[in-house]
């Protein structure tokens, strides 16, 4: 008995002593549960965040551009294009590589995918090919067993379906590059595009909207189990451009191959019915991807078509520029509507000799006549009168030579040079560069936009500023009604006689753009004419007096046309340059008359609907 | 002379002590135990199923009430006839291990599982029951001075080898391992020298090195991975991490019944067997975490209990075995859901699905009552 009870006390030590170990191992574990869950539960949390929700951001829908009565003119298509997700692939390469042999990449495209699929996990998608076509679609879709992983979907393009009639002015959309995408994440979404130029560029935060984002929760196979929260986003705005799409497109007709560019306004407002440039391209391709030869070709062609010269093409305005010499005048006092000069053919200051055109004596005559049969002899007396300073403040005053304000980028202000220019530049300024100054040539470099300016306020008499944006969001925008501008600073009587003068030129037989006046009942167009020269011209040159078209193509002098009508009530503005188009009257006038005569017929200005209630003209 | 003849301590000399006296004499408070910690199992199982019954929770509960009517039935059995068939019950373990070896499925990469009559057997399981009774019977009458004798030890080791040997064969690393260290534990309760498992440990170490060159490539990497769970973010480190991932997740109070993301969302697979544990710490925090632990806890305690109110050595050794071999279970699958031991395929008892492990555990809880219930019982002065 006694044994027995020494054997069970050492084994109740035994089993005691096995107890408190067992205790301490399971105080252990509490105390390793306390560090994993307490201590570390902020690690852990975050860690499980990650592991099951996953946020992705999605490209907003990127707002329309309409013209003022809603026809698209850049709008969003669905095309289609091939994504891989690795994960999914037994073995990726083997999928690559049946793809590859189904849609041939180049090799830079193939290095890129490579960069991607090796830096990304296995199920986030890796953009194969965008843009897929039938062909492609078709051979994917046959031999789908042999590509696990490879997913075809929608994705969003710009589309532009006025092409390269409305590239420069509705501008162009591409891809963020690795700076934009850095210093704005959203711009690093697939799918997403910034404006590069136009309307596009000027609007792009209206157009671009906001994010949407879709948080899913996946599984440890990134494989969606639900989706736990979905934001559309804010898709971009429509922007209604002012201008109205069959006028464009006339334009763009009208100045079919020839280079250069067309601005109309509404006189009224400064509003931008028509911006047309000659030659263009197809704003399409920026999204897409600009063909090497495509680029070099642009670059190469002495017509520059990537440039929208109606805001950013310099030219020397020739007699366009002449209504502008003779409000300066006026305003000085120098000049009177009833000043008589006397032209003789030529003008002669020191040793030089001065032309007119053509070198035919006009007589003594005053300003509107001068002006009627533009007289280039006439305007070097008067700008002799007045001064280069003077003539530059009257540009100015007109929207010459000055910022604009104008609502998209790189427009030009273009140059009216002053003494203070000429200073700055090293520049000894002659009485000579005064003498052409008063003919529109010299320094004097303008857009086709603030030649149309100038012609709608000298018509008007009002400060109006060219602009393009109409609505934003159905907004209407400031500018768009005749209210919101100034008077000009100009003698209303001094406007009258320049206008008396413009309205010779195109209604009078003996004025230079009678060839293009209105055939309108009750209408009538005044305007003004413009020859200028692109350089000092050769004696030879000028024995041909221009009209030799075996002169070459670049030492043509350019063709321009500035003019506004109603006459006794103006509504429109034109301003046409044909780049060495030879006589303004020949090659610029006629388009103004074609535009001009569509713009009073179907009268666009101020209205958001056309006249007659049809329906805004379809792309073609 | 009634109140002698009903002396607690000689209850079976008096007929009364029938099965309904017996029945009283359960430790009804280890039941509850029991019961609580297969109710934490439902409530673990409903979840890991995205919050329905199917096809875990009610399965296993099922399967729960089954197991406790054997084990309530096994500690009605009078403790001295379980000792007699103790060996007898070591051989057909034996016998149905080898069966498995030749015949069974394979499940996981290793041949654990058999079909009897329906039910799944996974032998390794019984077989350290058995061999807790075996060793039991074997030193029940074990005088000190055969406990030195060397040659008395031997066989007993050589019992507890056969059956290690065999589940190493499986293969399956963890249970082998926890099959010794209950052999060792009950061979050191029957008295056995402290410095013999000193030896034995030192030889251990030595031949560890050997030992892991005759390991399977699954298990190497087991270990491996243990060491940098990191090196393997979808392999088997994997499991560690989201493990652990869930553990922490859970904070102090969890993240609500239902709405733990590591467990709805499918991150950890076998989440309703080896990995039940993070469903309830990530749903229920530390604070259920700790709950739990304390019930796990309450189990071994008592059967330990049960051990020292035995009065005769076979019942002692019985309950040592049984306990240890639920605080093994215990310790090894926590440890490994915290990713301090290498994955080892053990389930957690009573909470994690599964029949087979359930069903061994509760017929060693059976027994492990039996002995509580016939705790002061006289053996014949005979051996097993």
């Amino acid at each position: 008995m006694k044994r027995e009870t020494k054997d069970r006390s050492a084994f109740n030590r035994r089993a005691l002593l096995i107890g408190t170990a067992q205790l301490g191992i399971f105080g252990a574990i509490a105390g390793k549960l306390y560090n994993l869950q307490v201590s570390q539960h902020g690690k852990y949390a975050l860690l499980a965040e990650q592991n099951s929700i996953s946020e992705r951001l999605e490209a907003p829908i990127r707002g329309l551009i309409t013209d003022r009565f809603g026809t698209i003119l850049a709008g969003n298509q669905q095309h289609w294009r091939a994504l891989f997700m690795q994960a999914l692939a037994p073995d990726p390469q083997a999928v690559l590589d049946n793809f590859y042999r189904l849609v041939p990449l180049p090799d830079d495209e193939k290095a890129r995918i490579a960069t991607d699929l090796a830096h990304r996990p296995g199920y986030i998608p890796v953009l194969l090919k965008d843009f897929l076509d039938w062909p492609d679609m078709a051979a994917l879709e046959v031999n789908t067993p042999d590509l696990p992983g490879v997913v075809v979907e929608v994705g969003a393009s710009r589309s532009y379906p006025f092409g390269p009639g409305l590239a420069h002015a509705v501008g162009y959309v591409a891809r963020p590059n690795a700076r934009e995408a850095a210093a704005d994440p959203v711009l690093s979404l697939p799918g997403i595009r910034v404006g590069r130029t136009g309307a596009e560029a000027a609007q792009d935060a209206a157009l671009r909207g906001m994010p949407g984002f879709v948080q899913t929760e996946t599984n440890v196979h990134g494989e969606v189990v639900r989706q736990v929260a979905h934001d559309d986003g804010t898709p971009g705005q429509t922007v209604a451009l002012a201008l109205d799409a069959g006028l464009q497109a006339l334009a763009v007709q009208r100045l079919a191959d020839q280079a250069g560019a067309v601005v109309m306004l509404d006189a009224n407002t400064g509003e931008i019915l028509a911006m047309a440039n000659s030659p263009a391209f197809d704003p399409e391709l920026f999204d897409k991807g600009v063909p090497a030869a495509t680029w070099a070709g642009w670059m190469a062609d002495a017509k520059d078509p990537l440039q929208n010269k109606a805001i950013s093409g310099l030219f020397a305005p020739g007699s366009t520029f002449k209504p502008t010499v003779a409000l300066a005048a006026m305003k000085s006092g120098a000049l009177t509507p009833d000043t008589v000069l006397t032209c003789i053919g030529s003008f002669t200051l020191g040793d030089h000799v001065f032309w007119c055109d053509n070198h035919v004596a006009h007589g003594s005559i005053t300003l509107h006549t001068a002006l009627q049969v533009s007289c280039d002899v006439f305007f070097y007396q008067v700008a002799l009168m007045v001064g280069i300073d003077r003539m530059a403040d009257m540009a100015a005053q007109l929207g010459l030579g000055t910022d604009l304000g104008m609502d998209m980028p790189d427009a030009s202000p273009g140059l009216v040079p002053t003494l203070d220019w000429a200073r700055s530049r090293g520049i000894h300024w002659a009485e000579g560069s005064t003498v052409v100054q008063g003919i529109g040539q010299g320094y004097t470099q303008l857009t086709p936009l603030a030649l149309a300016t100038m012609i709608a306020r000298v018509a008007t008499g009002s400060a109006v500023g060219p602009h393009i944006t109409r609505r934003i969001g159905g907004q209407l925008q400031d500018g768009s009604d005749p209210g919101d501008w100034p008077a000009l600073d100009v003698d209303p009587d001094h406007l009258a006689a320049v206008r008396q003068g413009l309205f010779e030129v195109v209604n009078t037989p003996a004025g230079t753009a009678y060839a293009s006046r209105l055939t309108l009942p009750n209408v009538q167009m005044a305007g003004k004419t413009g020859t200028a020269q692109v350089h000092n011209n050769t004696a030879a040159e000028k024995q041909k007096n221009f009209n030799d078209l075996t002169m070459a193509w670049e030492d043509r002098p350019n063709a321009l046309f500035v003019g506004f009508a109603p006459y006794d009530n103006p509504r429109y503005a034109i301003a046409v340059v044909i780049e060495h188009g030879n006589f303004g009257a020949q090659s610029a006038a006629p388009v103004a008359h074609d535009l001009m005569t569509y713009a009073l017929t179907h009268d666009p200005a101020g209205r958001d609907t056309p006249l007659g209630g049809a329906a805004g003209v379809a792309p073609s | 002379m009634i109140p002698e003849k009903l002396a607690p301590q000689r209850p079976f000399r008096d007929p009364s002590f029938g099965l309904v006296r017996k029945f009283v004499r359960i430790n009804w408070l280890f039941v509850l135990c029991v019961c609580l910690l297969a109710g934490v199992g439902y409530t673990a199982l409903y979840s890991a199923a995205g919050g329905a019954p199917v096809p875990y929770a009610n399965g296993q509960l099922v399967r729960f009430l089954v197991a406790l009517g054997l084990m309530l039935g096994i500690a009605m059995v009078d403790i001295r006839l379980i000792a007699k068939i103790s060996w007898p019950a070591y051989a057909l373990g034996i016998f149905l291990l080898l069966v498995v070896m030749k015949f069974g499925h394979t499940g996981l990469g290793a041949k654990r599982w058999m079909t009897v009559g329906g039910v799944e057997i996974q032998p390794s399981e019984l077989i350290k029951l058995f061999l807790t009774l075996a060793l039991a019977a074997y030193f029940h009458r074990a005088t000190q001075e055969r406990l030195n004798h060397i040659l008395f030890l031997l066989p007993a080791v050589g019992v507890i080898l056969l059956p290690v040997g065999l589940i190493l064969k499986e293969p399956n690393l963890g249970t082998a391992v926890i099959t010794a260290l209950i052999g060792a534990t009950v061979m050191l309760g029957a008295g056995v020298r402290w410095w013999k498992f000193a030896l034995v440990l030192g030889v251990l170490v030595v031949a560890a090195p050997l030992l892991y060159h005759h390991l399977h490539d699954y298990q190497r990497a087991r270990i491996i991975t243990f060491m940098n769970p990191g090196s393997d973010p979808l392999g088997a480190g994997y499991n560690i991490i989201q493990s652990k991932i869930a553990l922490g997740s859970g904070g102090f109070t969890g993240q609500g019944y239902l709405h733990g993301t590591q467990n709805q969302l499918n991150f950890l697979p076998e989440k309703q067997t080896d990995f039940v544990f993070t469903i309830i710490a990530e749903e229920f925090g530390f604070l259920g975490s700790i709950a739990v632990l304390g019930l796990l806890f309450s189990i071994v305690a008592m059967a330990l209990y049960t051990a020292l109110c035995s009065a005769h050595v076979y019942g002692r050794l019985v309950a040592l075995g049984v306990g240890t071999n639920f605080f093994l279970y215990c310790f090894v699958n926590l440890s490994m859901v915290m990713g301090l031991i290498p994955v080892g395929g053990v389930p957690l008892p009573l909470i994690s699905y599964g029949g087979s492990a359930l069903t061994a555990v509760m017929l060693g809880f059976g027994v492990l009552m039996s002995v509580h219930v016939h705790r002061d019982v006289e053996f014949a002065n005979e051996e097993f």
